[in-house]
């Protein structure tokens, strides 16, 4: 027990905890604004792995890291926008159009990749952001930019979504589309555009991995990242601070069942096998997913088309 | 730009739907192959011949449509009630380790029960499995009202995770050189071949009775009924007094069981054993192959000899022009979506004027 307590004094595993946030944190935001439209965006997944890789390939032809992050942030908008057309304009199945999504973007991006690099055996690597050394705060210093444009998205985003006109139009659109409408504001173009940004973000999160937390493009390397900010999302009640407390939360746990993996029967007295361990990340999700599930937070017109004219 | 419901669906829309899709599939398909520098018309050629083309390429196509099929049916029942199981890739999983289990334990002897005992022993643990697997997110659905797709595609990766520790203890082959994978069932547990020198086994008759079945089941029964009604309209269905959690919850057992039976009929149609790379996804092509077929369960059939003849096909075009694997991936999702909003047309015609 005694060691399980020197681990968590310990400034490396918070310094891990925040590096596994941060994809998280980016993603569940994303959602966070698709579903605060009305729109489920399962497409995440997908979205991240076309992000993960078009903000690599980018920096590898030559972009700046940023540059390369902007290309993410452009690759998960324009994905984004297919997912609006499907689920908005066309007003498809959001669950189906989303798993599309997700099928489509993986697929691209593990083609492309074989396109780009028929033959090699190793990655290929990028120079990755470097942790921010000047920062005079002890586990934020070392991360990567990528963490702090996290961590500043959260009061962001609270910000648009609570404190503009914008942000109440989108909150309206995601609850009662018939009374946005009412008011002159174009679900439509409201809708999709939140989906734009959020996707955007997804991209983001997507990138962190290829451009901070590794150097080079991995086939199934965002892993089930997505499906969890899904789950997230409803954790922290469609609330921006709540997702970040929930995917800190979330980090810890990860983080934790890494140590535990690495210290193997050293650390609780029992001995697993390790994959029972990286089951516990997943398993908290799901876990969440039932505790939180009751709270009638849920914007009421998620998952509801909207067509003109039509009950 | 506006949509307008159909009064009664439009026959012509629903005949051109597919046609369209799969035109619209093609020419995507056709700028990502010029991309990889290889020639477009040969390329196809290639694709087609390697999965339609010969004996072989046949007897391929339908080896992999077998577990095809059945993960299609699972997707495709459980959609018809809006049950949206993604979990099917887990459910097949569990049902093939789950068959293992049942028929090959005891160092596959199966504790030295005959094999009449043992095959349907081995079958229902299968079904079992995948059936109870998806309970808990069906339960979770209509108690807390829990998003399913959500928990199904948690569990998929859990459950792969399980797996990797089954084939790494308890359920390790000995002799298999430290590669992970399961003991073997007995040579009597195996499905039998079908067509002589290919790989077509059994399985494939069973794959095809499950779909009529479901078919008639759906058709033709009050369990069907009730299933069509739930997932046409779950408050109307509740109205006219039908305990829709208690259909969910039917239905979620027998789309878990049917993708449980897909790992079962896999291992005993093919390697007899299980490895952890043993579905490449079936979960998740059964998914697009349900949306293409509508979700009728006899579609199913088809739209899976569909997808495995592109997967096959694709296989066998990458060798010979190197364009990458995926290409595969890139048709069956591109065909997914496209088929999508193709069907929209089917209920709905578009309005160009301008809404007053």
């Amino acid at each position: 027990m005694t060691e399980l307590l020197d681990l968590l004094a310990a400034a490396p595993f918070w310094i891990s905890v925040l590096r596994v946030a941060t994809p998280l944190i980016l993603g569940t935001l994303g959602v966070l604004l698709c579903e605060r439209a009305g729109v489920l965006n399962l497409g995440i997944e997908g979205i991240m792995v076309a992000g993960a890789f078009a903000g690599w390939l980018a920096v590898y032809a030559g972009a700046s890291l940023w540059g390369g992050v902007a290309v993410a942030a452009l690759t998960g908008a324009l994905i984004g926008l297919l997912h609006g057309m499907l689920t908005v304009s066309l007003a498809l199945s959001q669950h189906v159009a989303g798993l599309g999504i997700t099928l489509l973007a993986t697929s691209l991006a593990s083609y492309a990749y074989r396109v780009s690099f028929p033959k090699v055996d190793t990655p290929p690597t990028i120079e990755p952001f470097a942790p921010m050394a000047w920062l005079p705060l002890p586990v934020l210093n070392a991360q990567t930019p990528l963490t702090l444009l996290a961590l500043l998205a959260v009061p962001l985003v609270g910000w648009l979504l609570y404190r503009t006109p914008l942000g109440l139009a989108l909150r309206t659109v995601g609850e009662s589309p018939a009374a946005a409408e009412g008011q002159g504001l174009s679900v439509t173009g409201l809708r999709i555009g939140a989906v734009m940004a959020g996707s955007a973000l997804m991209g983001v999160a997507g990138c962190f991995l290829t451009l901070a937390a590794f150097n080079a493009f991995f086939f199934n390397m965002v892993n089930g990242r997505g499906w969890v900010c899904v789950a997230l999302v409803v954790f922290a009640s469609w609330r921006p601070g709540q997702a970040l407390l929930g995917a800190l939360l979330f980090a810890f746990f990860d983080a934790l069942q890494l140590r535990l993996q690495q210290a193997g029967s050293g650390v609780l007295g029992i001995e697993l096998p390790y994959q029972f361990y990286l089951m516990l990340p997943y398993a908290m999700a799901i876990v969440a997913l039932v505790v939180m599930a009751r709270r009638a937070s849920t914007p009421q017109a998620l998952m509801k088309p909207y067509r003109k004219g039509e009950r | 730009m506006r949509l307008e419901r159909r009064s009664t669906p439009s026959r012509a829309a629903i005949l051109l739907a597919p046609v369209a899709a799969v035109a619209g599939t093609l020419l995507v398909a056709s700028l990502l192959v010029a991309w990889a520098g290889a020639p477009v018309g040969r390329a196809y050629a290639l694709l087609l011949d390697g999965g339609f083309g010969s004996r072989f390429a046949i007897t391929e196509t339908l080896t992999r449509a077998t577990p095809l099929i059945l993960t299609g049916l699972a997707a495709a029942v459980a959609f018809r009630a809006r049950l949206f199981n993604i979990g099917a890739e887990g459910q097949l999983y569990l049902g093939a380790l789950a068959a293992v289990a049942a028929g090959g334990l005891h160092g596959g002897s199966g504790f030295g029960a005959p094999a009449w005992l043992l095959f349907p022993a081995m079958m229902a643990a299968a079904a079992l499995a995948g059936a109870l697997l998806l309970l808990g997110p069906a339960l979770m659905k209509s108690r807390y009202g829990v998003d399913e797709v959500v928990t199904t595609l948690l569990l998929n990766f859990i459950v792969l995770l399980f797996v990797g520790a089954m084939l790494d203890g308890p359920m390790k082959d000995p002799t298999a050189m430290g590669w992970p994978q399961s003991v073997a069932l007995q040579e009597a547990l195996h499905l039998g071949k079908l067509i002589e020198r290919s790989r077509v086994h059994t399985g494939l008759v069973g794959a095809l009775a499950a779909a009529l079945l479901l078919w008639a089941l759906l058709k033709f029964t009050t369990h069907g009924f009730e299933i069509r009604a739930v997932g046409a309209n779950a408050r109307a269905a509740a109205f006219a007094g039908m305990p829709v959690g208690w259909v969910t919850v039917k239905v979620a057992l027998l789309s878990g069981a049917l993708a449980g039976l897909a790992g079962a009929v896999e291992v005993a149609g093919r390697a007899g054993y299980v490895t952890l790379d043993m579905s490449p996804g079936y979960g998740y092509s059964g998914i697009v192959i349900a949306m293409l077929a509508a979700l009728h369960p006899l579609g199913v059939v088809a739209a899976a000899v569909f997808v495995a003849g592109i997967l096959v096909g694709a296989d066998s075009m990458s060798r010979a022009v190197g364009v990458p694997t995926y290409i595969a991936d890139v048709i069956v999702a591109t065909a997914l979506i496209a088929m999508l909003g193709a069907g929209l047309f089917t209920q709905y015609r578009v309005r160009w004027a301008r809404a007053r």
